[in-house]
This record gives C-alpha cells, sequence and structure tokens, in this order.
C-alpha cells in the first residue's frame, strides 16, 4: 500500500444521497486510484484483439477507430440476437431501486452510477435511442442518450467497477443480473480496442503458457518439487506429484495463484498433503496449469479459448475426470459455461471418488467435481483422520465467495469441512453471508494496484462484517474458497480490519490432517507455533 | 356529437386492445428469437451435490418441478423483494447496518393483487350471464358492507399502494435520482384509473346497463352506441384504461410477461448434470498442446518433463 | 436454447385468457342480451322514474333506518304524498322481484343483501 492511500477515516466519509445535478449531465471523472489502466499493446496483439494501441484511460483522446460508433452499435445489435438475457434486462427493469444499496461499490463510495440500476441505464440509454421506437421518438425524455466518447469513456470507468458478483440479482424482482450487462458492455468495448492490463495480461499469459502468471512449465516442475520438500519438512512425509503424467486416474487444476502467491501457496501444500494421504491416482498439468479464467472478465470468445485447455488436456492424458480446486469465477466457468462452450466431454467417465466410491451425479455432464465437494465426502466417510485442535490457534470465519455462492450455491461443503478441520468458527452476519455474500471488492479483473482506492471502497462492506465478528469473537482468520480472494483480501483486511488472516480451506485442512508417518508438528504451515493445550 | 362517442366508445377502445395483444406478443417473441445461450441461474440456497447434504430445491432448483416453484414464488409473491434491506452507515460506530425493508414488497404486492382482483372484478361487465366467480370475488372484496354502492377493499388499497410508490419514488433521493419520466407517467396514469373509476362509482355516478350493452357490443364484434347514453366519467375512465393498454407493450410495464424470462431465475441449475446447448457456439483460437509443448520442448526435456514429440 | 415450446403454450395461455370474454360470450351466445324489465303494475311510484333509477338503493337503505332503526314507518315523498315504509308491502305489490328487480341485478352482476331479511315469493 502506498502512502498516498487515504485513511479508513476519509473514506469513511460516505453521502448515499445523489448530486443535484442528472446523471445524464455528469461526465466521468478518471480520479487516480479508482479505475484500471489500458491493456499493454503487445498483449492486445497476442491474443489478436482489434484495434491494439497503446493509450490511457486519463488521456483526452482514447485514439479509438473511426468508425467507432458504427462498430459499437453493430456489436451490441449482434449481441441483442445472441444473448436474451441482454435485451429482456435493456427492457424489463421498472427501477424499483430494490439493487440500488446492494452492490459493494456502492456502498462502498455512494456514487450513484455504481447503483447497478443506474450501472444498467448507463447501457439502456443507448440502447433506447437505436433500438426502440419509444427512444427513438422522445429522446432524453424517453430515457435515451446518444453514444458519444464521453459516454464510452462512462462506460468503461463504470463497468470496470462492477466485480459482476451477481448480488444485485439476488433482490431484483426480475433476476435482472447485472453481470450479463457488464459482460456485454467490456465486449463492446473491446471491440474498439479499450481493454483493461489487468485482464488482457493474464489472459494472455494463460493462452501462452497455460497459466495467468505466466509461469513456463519447466518453473512449475521446480516450483511443485520446492512445494514438496516443503512438505516433507513439515511433516517429514515424502509426498509424490506428477506434471503431465499419461494415464492417472485424475486430473487436478487449480488457479495458478496457488502455487505461486502467498497464502495460496498453504492451500497448495493442503492438496499435496490430502491426496498423498488418501493415495490419489492423479497428475499435475503444465498445459492445463490455470484453474481460473481472466477470459470470462473480457468476453464469451476469450472465456472459450482460455477454458478449451481443460478438456484437452484430460483428453490427452486420457485421465477419468477433473477435479478443480478452490477458485471463484474458475467454477463460474466450469460450473455454468465449460460443458456448453467446450464439451461435451463424452472421453471422460461419470466422476466417483476413487477413494469412497461417492458417485458425483450433480457433476456427471461436465465431470469435474469441486474439491469442496470431494474432501467433503472423505469427511464423511472417515477416510481422513483429522485434529481439529491443530487450528486451535485460529479463530475463524468463512467468507462465501460470489461465484461458487451466487452461481453455483456451494454453501454446506465446505462449511462442513471447516467444522471437522477446526474448532473455532464464527458466521459473519446473516445478510453478508451465502447468498447474501459481498465481494472482495477486487474480482472480475479489478485487482491492480493503481485501482486501489476503488477496491478498498468495494470491499468495504465484506472488511466491515469481518470487523463484525473479530470484535464480537475475536475472529483472526478468514478463510475462503477463492483464489482472487486470497490475493486482495490481505490487503483489504489490513486496511480495514488489521489483525485478521486470510486462508484457504485446503491449508486447515492440511494442517488438521494426521498423516501416516508423520512427525510431530510443532508449527502449522506458516510456521505458526500450535496453541498448547492448557494442562 | 355521435362521431365522438364513437370514437372514444368504439374505435379507441378496438385499437388499444389491438396495439395491447400484438404488441406484448411481438415483444415476447422478439426476446424468444434471441438464444440462451448459457445457463445463468442466480443461485440463492444450497446446490444440490451430495446425497447427505439438504439442497434448497427452490431457491436453487436442479429441475423442472423446483423452476416451477420458484417462478410461481417470484410470480405471484414476489419472492426477491421480500429479501429488500436498506443498507445504513452508521458512522459513529463505523458500522455498515442492513435493515429489514419490506415495504417495497408491501406496496408492489398490494397494488398488483389489488389490480388483478379489480380486473377480475370488471368481468361482470363484459360477459353474461356474470360467472359464478366474479359474484363471489365481488362479495369478498365488498366484505365490510360499508357505504353504497358498496366500498371495495381492493379499491382503497390501489391507490394506498399506487400513493405510496410514487411518493416513495419523488421523496428518496436515490430513487428520485433514477427515474425516467416514464416512471411517473406509469403510475400516474393507473392512479388516474383507479380514482376515475371510483368517482364513477360514487360521484359522476353512470348507467351501468348502457355501460354493459357497449362491452358487449365490442367484445362481441357487433359494437353499437347505447342509445340512452353513458355519462361523461365513463368515457375519461375509459380513455385512460385504453390509454394503459396501448402504451403497455412500449414500456417497462412488459415486464409482466419478461419476468417469465429472466434466465437468471426460469432455469434450473442443473448445468453440471446435464449439457446445455449453444446455438451459436463457434470455435475459436485456442493454443494448442502441439503449439504450447514446440515452444517449450527443450525446457520441458531439461526438466525432465514427459514430451509428445522428441 | 430457445424453449419455443415453452414461449408458445404461454403466448397462448395469454391469448386465451385475454380473449376470455368473447369466448364466454360466444358459448353462451347472450351478446344482446339486456334486462327486460316489466311494466309496474301501480301507477305511480314513491319518486319519479329517474330519480328511483338513480338512487333507489339509497331510498331503500334510509327506509331501513327509518324503521328499523327509528321506528318510523312513513315515507313523505318529495310530492308530499306519505307512503308506508315497506319493501314487501308498498315496492313489491307493483313491482315483481323476477320481473323487475333482479332483471338488472343479476345483469350487472350486482348483489344485494335486501333478500336475506326479506322475503318475496308472493
Amino acid at each position: 500500500m502506498t502512502d498516498t492511500t487515504k485513511k479508513p477515516e476519509e473514506l469513511l466519509k460516505l453521502d448515499y444521497t445523489p448530486p443535484k445535478k442528472g446523471w445524464m449531465e455528469t461526465p466521468v471523472d478518471f480520479k487516480k486510484g479508482t479505475y484500471c489502466y489500458s491493456a499493454p499493446q503487445k498483449h492486445q496483439e497476442y491474443l489478436g484483439l482489434p484495434y491494439p494501441r497503446q493509450w490511457q484511460p486519463f488521456d483526452a483522446d482514447w485514439k479509438l477507430p473511426e468508425n467507432w460508433k458504427q462498430i459499437i452499435l453493430e456489436g451490441m445489435n449482434d449481441r441483442l440476437k445472441k444473448y436474451r438475457s441482454f435485451r429482456l434486462y435493456m427492457d424489463i427493469c421498472v427501477r424499483c431501486g430494490a439493487c440500488a444499496d446492494k452492490c459493494h461499490f456502492f456502498i462502498g463510495t455512494g456514487d450513484p452510477k455504481n447503483m447497478p440500476v443506474l450501472r444498467a441505464e448507463l447501457l439502456r440509454s443507448v440502447y433506447r435511442k437505436y433500438f426502440t421506437l419509444g427512444g427513438k421518438l422522445f429522446g432524453k425524455v424517453g430515457g435515451a442518450r446518444e453514444l458519444t466518447e464521453d459516454v464510452l469513456k462512462e462506460w468503461y470507468y463504470y463497468f470496470y467497477q462492477c466485480t459482476e458478483c451477481r448480488r444485485c440479482s439476488v433482490f431484483c424482482p426480475y433476476g435482472i443480473d447485472t453481470c450479463e450487462i457488464t459482460m456485454m458492455a467490456r465486449d463492446l468495448l473491446s471491440l474498439v480496442g479499450c481493454n483493461v492490463g489487468w485482464v488482457i495480461e493474464p489472459a494472455s499469459n494463460c493462452f501462452r503458457t497455460g497459466n495467468h502468471l505466466g509461469v513456463p512449465p519447466h518453473a512449475f516442475k521446480d516450483t511443485l518439487d520446492f512445494a514438496i520438500d516443503e512438505v516433507e519438512d513439515l511433516t517429514g512425509v515424502k509426498v509424490e506429484a506428477s506434471v503431465n503424467r499419461k494415464g492417472a486416474e485424475l486430473l487436478f487444476i487449480t488457479p495458478s495463484a496457488d502455487y505461486f502467491a502467498s497464502p495460496h501457496w498453504y492451500t497448495f501444500l493442503g492438496y499435496l498433503m490430502l491426496f498423498h494421504e488418501i493415495g490419489l491416482d492423479y497428475t499435475w498439468s503444465a498445459y492445463a496449469s490455470e484453474g481460473g479464467n481472466f477470459g470470462l472478465f473480457h468476453s464469451a470468445e476469450m472465456m472459450k479459448r482460455l477454458n478449451a485447455k481443460m478438456y484437452a488436456e484430460a483428453k490427452r492424458l486420457g485421465v477419468k475426470w477433473i477435479l478443480g480446486g478452490e477458485c471463484g469465477h474458475m467454477w463460474r466457468v466450469v460450473h455454468q459455461y465449460m460443458n456448453t462452450i467446450n464439451g461435451p466431454a463424452d472421453f471422460l467417465e461419470e466422476p466417483v471418488s476413487p477413494i469412497t466410491g461417492t458417485k458425483f451425479e450433480n457433476a456427471k455432464a461436465t465431470k469435474m467435481v469441486h474439491i469442496c465437494e470431494f474432501t467433503a465426502d472423505l469427511i464423511k466417510n472417515n477416510k481422513l483422520k483429522l485434529d481439529p485442535s491443530r487450528n486451535d490457534h485460529w479463530k475463524m470465519t468463512f467468507h462465501d465467495s460470489c461465484n461458487p455462492a451466487r452461481a453455483m450455491g456451494l454453501f454446506e461443503e465446505p462449511r462442513y469441512i471447516i467444522k471437522n478441520v477446526c474448532n473455532n468458527f464464527y458466521e459473519m452476519p446473516e445478510n453478508t453471508i451465502k447468498e447474501y455474500t459481498f465481494c472482495c471488492g477486487s474480482g472480475a479483473g479489478l485487482g491492480s494496484d493503481e485501482n486501489l482506492e476503488m477496491r478498498l471502497r468495494g470491499g468495504l462492506p465484506r472488511a466491515n462484517a469481518v470487523k463484525y465478528v473479530k470484535e464480537k469473537h475475536g475472529v483472526n482468520l478468514l478463510t475462503c474458497i477463492c483464489a482472487i480472494d486470497r490475493a486482495v483480501l490481505p490487503t483489504l483486511l489490513q486496511y480495514w480490519v488489521p489483525g485478521v488472516e486470510v486462508s484457504g480451506l485446503h491449508e486447515l485442512v492440511g494442517n488438521a490432517l494426521v498423516m501416516k508417518g508423520e512427525k510431530e508438528r510443532t508449527t502449522d504451515m506458516r510456521g505458526t507455533p500450535r496453541k498448547q493445550e492448557a494442562k | 356529437m355521435n362521431a365522438v362517442y364513437l370514437v372514444f366508445g368504439i374505435i379507441i377502445p378496438y385499437a388499444a386492445l389491438f396495439i395491447f395483444v400484438v404488441g406484448l406478443v411481438y415483444r415476447i417473441v422478439r426476446w424468444a428469437s434471441s438464444p440462451v445461450p448459457f445457463r445463468i441461474p442466480t443461485t440463492c440456497g444450497q446446490q444440490k451435490s451430495l446425497p447427505w447434504i439438504k439442497s434448497k430445491k427452490i431457491e436453487n432448483p436442479y429441475n423442472n418441478a423446483g423452476v416451477i416453484g420458484r417462478m410461481a414464488l417470484e410470480v405471484l409473491v414476489f419472492r426477491s423483494l421480500l429479501r429488500n434491506t436498506k443498507t445504513e452507515l452508521r458512522r459513529g460506530i463505523q458500522k455498515l447496518v442492513y435493515k429489514d425493508s419490506k415495504l417495497l414488497w408491501l406496496g408492489a404486492f398490494v397494488f398488483h393483487w389489488s389490480l388483478l382482483i379489480i380486473l377480475l372484478r370488471h368481468l361482470r361487465l363484459f360477459v353474461e350471464p356474470v360467472p359464478a366467480f366474479v359474484i363471489s370475488l365481488q362479495r369478498l372484496d365488498g366484505l365490510f358492507q360499508i357505504m353504497l354502492p358498496t366500498l371495495y377493499i381492493t379499491d382503497i388499497l390501489i391507490v394506498l399502494a399506487l400513493g405510496y410508490l410514487l411518493l416513495r419514488r419523488m421523496a428518496g433521493a436515490q430513487l428520485r435520482y433514477i427515474s425516467l419520466f416514464s416512471d411517473y407517467f406509469a403510475v400516474l396514469l393507473l392512479l388516474g384509473i383507479a380514482l376515475s373509476g371510483i368517482f364513477m362509482r360514487y360521484i359522476f355516478r353512470v348507467d351501468l346497463v348502457s355501460v354493459k350493452e357497449l362491452a358487449l357490443g365490442v367484445l362481441s364484434f357487433h359494437p353499437s352506441i347505447p342509445a340512452a347514453g353513458i355519462g361523461l366519467a365513463f368515457y375519461v375512465h375509459l380513455f385512460l384504461v385504453c390509454t394503459l393498454f396501448a402504451y403497455f407493450p412500449f414500456s417497462k410495464l412488459v415486464h409482466m410477461a419478461g419476468v417469465f424470462l429472466s434466465p437468471t431465475r426460469n432455469l434450473a441449475n442443473n448445468s453440471r448434470m446435464r449439457r446445455h446447448i449453444n446455438p451459436w457456439n463457434y470455435p475459436v483460437k485456442v493454443h494448442t498442446y502441439q503449439e504450447w509443448e514446440d515452444e517449450f520442448r527443450e525446457h520441458m526435456k531439461d526438466a525432465g518433463l514427459p514430451l509428445e514429440k522428441e | 436454447m430457445y424453449d419455443k415450446g415453452k414461449i408458445i403454450a404461454g403466448i397462448v395461455i395469454f391469448l386465451i385468457l385475454i380473449t376470455f370474454p368473447i369466448w364466454y360470450l360466444t358459448a353462451h351466445s347472450q351478446t344482446s342480451h339486456v334486462p327486460q324489465l316489466q311494466a309496474a303494475a301501480g301507477n305511480e311510484c314513491v319518486e319519479s322514474t329517474s330519480y328511483m333509477l338513480d338512487n333507489h338503493m339509497k331510498l331503500l337503505d334510509e327506509w331501513r333506518t327509518l324503521v328499523v332503526r327509528d321506528g318510523n314507518d312513513t315515507y313523505v315523498a318529495s310530492n308530499g304524498q306519505e307512503w308506508n315504509i315497506s319493501l314487501t308491502g308498498t315496492c313489491l305489490s307493483c313491482h315483481n322481484k323476477a320481473e323487475f328487480c333482479d332483471q338488472c341485478h343479476t345483469y350487472e352482476g350486482v348483489t344485494l343483501n335486501c333478500w336475506s331479511c326479506h322475503f318475496a315469493g308472493y
């Protein structure tokens, strides 16, 4: 965090009363710390995106192609024909305002254009102008406005100020999903070469090397070996792990942050320990070495291009099915899109746990199982020896990540695991968990450093709920099943709720897992001494 | 004078009905002509996964029965609005508070149900013989048996609800900020219809026998203006109703049909159980394993990673 | 996925519901039905016809209050003539319930509570 970051008291000077001037007359103001930089030209070129160029949002001239307006309007027309959600959500909003104060960015900024309804109106007003009779006839009175460069800039600012978390869609009486609208807007912006660096760079890396961080295969192997050594130091057990091994029963795919970033790393160790302990016949892949999919934050096409590697690699390696690690938006793609865009996966088998024999009926078509479903099943069938007291130094709470919550409904599996691997678990208030969970504020490609103030603002509601359980129960650890959460929540909590750390769920599983032949563990994976039992 | 009656009593009603029916069907067909490429339900409860974990069959449906339940709750009792909260920042303690806020739900629920009951009650003027359920509904609605003619509960409720919805829109700074002209127009129009109807019932009374004669004539496609003549109040009421019908397909009021088509609500969360087909799914440029291995082969060899091509 | 079948079914249901009055009228072939009021047996009513057309329900309501609550069974009409307040004795001596009252009330679906106390079976 830089010194120029505003103090929490300053950020909390919030006013939810909108200004006197109407929103159509208020042009966008690119304030430092509240927007993302554009995508580097070389990454745009690598991905073959249209109109690659050097420009920045704060430039007066965005160097748009000459016929940019025509491109956007034709793109809109095309998408209105391809997505029922898009046309419908442009048409049926009644502006009841139920969504207004449900968005974490509105709560954290008070900027009226962060009310989901108004965010959608930014696009809807243009839709009315060019695609509806009322808008053509009545113009501004009919809620319509011209597409101008200012409008385009506004789109860039506010549609990259939405984390596609879908919280508003839970409260909308018609289920209008701002995520769908944001996806369309970003896709349209990309048509005229307006992309965000923090989305395009990982996507380009992933396309080339197989993962967002751009880790090449040999470095991937190195880091895996390093992790194996670390597990041995910690437990005295030498675990085995293979890369790109043909004939393994399962392929395991997790976000690349797990094997390069902290605190993800401990979750990575947890996976290695768990798979070793149950004797799982599995392989990692350096080609499909990314669970996440930043293409989702760009366009349906980019999502498909990056996601294709999962099935392709599973087919090449001849595995029976795929196991997926802890990640939020990865599971949005795997659960709601993968089989549609890159299936059918008829070369795989319907997933059956090789340890318990449980058939994962809910994944029988996509043939990919969530690690929490897998581990919960192991625990339920008594396949793991767990000592929850090894996590006694933690008082923890669980953060439901947006996508597993609102695009999947994965609520009880992680909680079941938590209750079996630790003794001190406290839920955050009801309005902030499960389907009502608040986003970390940095998802959907907004996690860049230059956007820090906006991220801190967006993360306020989440942090505030953490603060509540910290003050009430002394919570000192927030556990979650999302790699973006693990990357951004430490900064967020350090700012709003110092003293609460962040972990993945399988880090706690690894801590609690009693392994055959292990030496006595005096610390947890992080080197923190275990809480001594009072005798 | 006859020509005026002809226009307001026969021509405009026919035109309005025609625009309403054709317009609404057109809107539905237009939505329907765009496919639902992806299965994107918003899940509001535990998914169906392991057999020993209880799933929420309606909030997160995995089959058609669940979807029907979810949609029925949305359409009939406005389930999602029942979740509504109001966010407040308590600055002194720097705490965000989410207070229950069910007034919007109440206003919406009371308005929509009153409107439906009032519409059904009006059937007594549109059909002959009057069906028994209309009589029962009317009796129930006039349960209090006060005033002459009997006061209907829904008449009062619809005015109160619309009044609340209008005031809410004007009084709340956030809502005023997002409101368009059309948002006020729709509420005012409905309020005008309700009030003109009530005035007609109690103050500017009209001859209902002639009203029904006109209605039956129009609906049986043998329209004629009743000889006895009907009061001006009736024509005001009828014109406002016609305005609503004609305006309906061009406005946000199409949410009446649209709510049934919303993919975040009307799809089962079963995309890992059954493959959802996207009709426009097209091949994209991918980075194949071969291309990838070609780039990293030497390094992989050094690291001892298996290769397809040595 | 288009869900064509479901949407067409939805549109058909909508059309059936919205055109319900038309089907119903056709089925009952009552479209030209208008109330046929039998001429009253007597010479004059308590008040003028046009007044009665608009206000008979108010008058009857007033009569009920006068008799039941105030114990007064004499009504003085606007022309000064006195009438005995009685639905069955005065009104029904000229008018027939089925041929007169019910004609409009049934046609308009008006529900009244006269007959929950009074008997009109003469």
